[in-house]
């Protein structure tokens, strides 16, 4: 847990994949004209031989990737995430999941948070259609420093991995040395009534959600989920068989983000009550991020309050 | 080298193995597996620089069969070609065999990557060529393309891409049989004019019998000099190799009965010298 200053979690993508290009050679990227946006720009300064930018082309870019992953290369292709997972999912299932190759997908403006550019923008189903795809795992960072450690953790996965980070700054949960393991979560906070798992930026939210709820006598157990695919298993039977309750928490829509994740694996392991707090089947729209996150109830007092009923 | 003699007989004997294979299998792709047969004879006989004992070689030329539901052909030419016991032919869309409906890099040796998702090939190719250069090797590219598939906008994606970039090292050949699965494709949607679309997109432009052995070579030829991207437009017929195929869209996609496939192998056994 670290101090509480505000950075994007695409600025933790960018760090990532400057060391990743510092370590490793066969790194490049892959642009979609966003470069300037989510910040990788800075890549195709340092390695300008390893940085493309193809344009306004998702379907091109990833159908790219999957030809430079075939030669050993490991390409992180970033755009935002709702037209990457959307436009491009094809692409990314047959071309890249089928295969099973060392792509990188870097999914930037993930969340309602994104707020003013409004709902074409917000990617809210991304990780629903990453999740079904076979061979791929998808992750969903808390802040900066975990985003970039998620960028480094991917390096040596085998096979397709989706990264999702926000537009909107966040405030810092870990510090810049957290490290990141593919299918492992994180036990932010021990409890005893009540387990919350979120992911994104749903966590600090969730921290602050634990607060409320620990001055009104209930003890809430968080786990950040960083892992959403492959989830993990272990971690969330453990806290969950000591709370028997949860709310899960994920700026996406209600149906198989997080909350699916949770959902599918709980019921098989361990049925227990749960909520959620998410987009409730619906487009989201323009505003300031904080004030788009209240309409759609993804706050902390919500969390909290929900978890209250859930409990009484 | 073969002569062309040779290359007919190798011709006849990938359309009898296709025509065998999707008997066997009971369902298939033999128009555009006919279409595209000597294409292929002479890009793997001819053309590209490859080992069948060594399938991954770092140096071989790539193939990406962007139409993947020919594979049929693709498949025949494998196995002729020496990279498996063309006995495995028969397995063709069996459960437990390597030789998928559409082509499934993983399972089978010789794919260069596994396709049959229309329009995703070309892509594919230009990120191959961009990293064989890279990491400077001179390696070249080469994809089969579907006239219907170009109808797909993510083809001209990556025709944009091969172009800005100049990725010399990739050849696009268009299996140009004028045909796809719900009848012609000037009736489904208008390619044309198609070369003057591959010019204006960037690209070294020649067009072929796609039957011909010599105009073949005469055009791959040409692509390998080129400091250009460069598509070959294979003029082709559709089914090509037995008559009642020919020309018509009712054989994309369909297993002949005996009678027709009696009928069929009689022509081609013809033909052999």
């Amino acid at each position: 847990m670290k101090d509480l200053c505000l950075k994007p979690t695409r600025e933790g993508y960018v760090e990532g994949i400057l060391q990743a290009g510092r370590e490793n050679s066969r790194v490049v990227v892959i642009e979609g004209d966003v470069s300037r946006s989510i910040g990788s720009a800075s890549f195709g300064e340092e390695f300008p031989d390893r940085f493309f930018n193809l344009g306004v082309s998702e379907q091109d870019m990833l159908g790219e990737a999957a030809g430079f992953a075939l030669e050993g290369f490991i390409p992180f292709v970033g755009t935002y995430g709702v037209f990457l997972a959307g436009r491009a999912w094809d692409q990314i299932r047959t071309s890249i999941c089928y295969m099973n190759l060392n792509v990188r997908i870097a999914g930037a403006h993930g969340g309602v948070s994104v707020g003013p550019d409004g709902a074409t923008h917000q990617a809210l189903e991304d990780v629903a259609l990453m999740r079904v795809l076979p061979n791929m795992k998808v992750l969903v960072p808390a802040d900066s420093n975990q985003t970039r450690a998620a960028v480094i953790a991917s390096l040596k996965a085998d096979g397709p991995v989706y990264i999702r980070f926000g537009r909107n700054p966040v405030p810092q949960v870990y510090s810049s040395g957290e490290k990141v393991r593919i299918g492992k979560g994180n036990l932010l906070r021990e409890g005893n009534d009540i387990t919350l798992v979120a992911c994104g930026a749903m966590v600090s939210l969730s921290i602050e959600a634990a607060a409320i709820l620990m001055e009104k006598g209930i003890s809430a157990g968080i786990i950040d989920m960083v892992s959403v695919k492959p989830i993990d298993r272990e971690l969330l039977v453990q806290q969950v068989g000591k709370t028997g309750a949860v709310i899960v928490a994920e700026d996406h829509q209600i149906t198989g983000g997080l909350f699916g994740a949770v959902a599918e694996t709980l019921a098989r392991e361990l049925p227990v009550p749960i909520d959620t707090v998410a987009m409730q089947d619906t487009f989201g729209t323009s505003g300031s991020p904080e004030r788009v996150m209240e309409k759609y109830g993804l706050t902390a007092i919500a969390i909290a309050e929900k978890a209250q009923r859930m409990l009484q | 080298m073969l002569d062309n003699a040779q290359m007919r007989d190798l011709a006849l004997q990938v359309r009898l193995d296709v025509l065998e294979m999707i008997r066997a299998a009971r369902s298939g792709h033999p128009g555009g597996s006919f279409s595209a047969v000597e294409i292929l004879v002479e890009l793997y006989w001819n053309v590209m620089n490859v080992r069948p004992g060594e399938p991954r070689w770092s140096g071989r030329d790539r193939f990406i069969l962007s139409k993947g539901h020919t594979c049929p052909a693709l498949y025949s030419v494998l196995a002729r070609r020496g990279y498996f016991d063309p006995a495995e032919l028969l397995t063709l869309r069996k459960l437990g065999s390597r030789l998928q409906g559409h082509p499934n890099m993983h399972v089978l040796p010789g794919l260069d990557a596994s396709t049959g998702s229309l329009g995703q090939g070309l892509s594919i190719a230009c990120g191959i060529a961009h990293g064989i250069r890279l990491d400077d090797r001179e390696s070249r590219v080469f994809c089969l393309l579907g006239d219907g598939e170009l109808q797909e906008g993510s083809i001209w994606e990556a025709a944009m891409t091969a172009s800005h970039f100049n990725l010399k090292h990739l050849t696009a050949i268009v299996d140009r049989n004028r045909i796809q699965l719900d009848g012609t494709v000037s009736e489904i949607m208008e390619i044309e004019p198609l070369a003057d679309k591959w010019l204006a997109f960037g690209w070294d432009v020649i067009i072929a019998d796609g039957h011909s052995f010599p105009s073949l070579e005469k055009a791959f030829e040409h692509c390998a000099q080129t400091p250009f991207p460069s598509v070959i437009i294979a003029d082709t017929v559709k089914g090509k190799g037995v008559s009642f195929m020919e020309n018509t869209c009712i054989w994309h996609g369909r297993c002949p009965d005996e009678e027709e496939y009696a009928a069929a192998v009689n022509e081609i056994q013809g033909g052999l010298s």
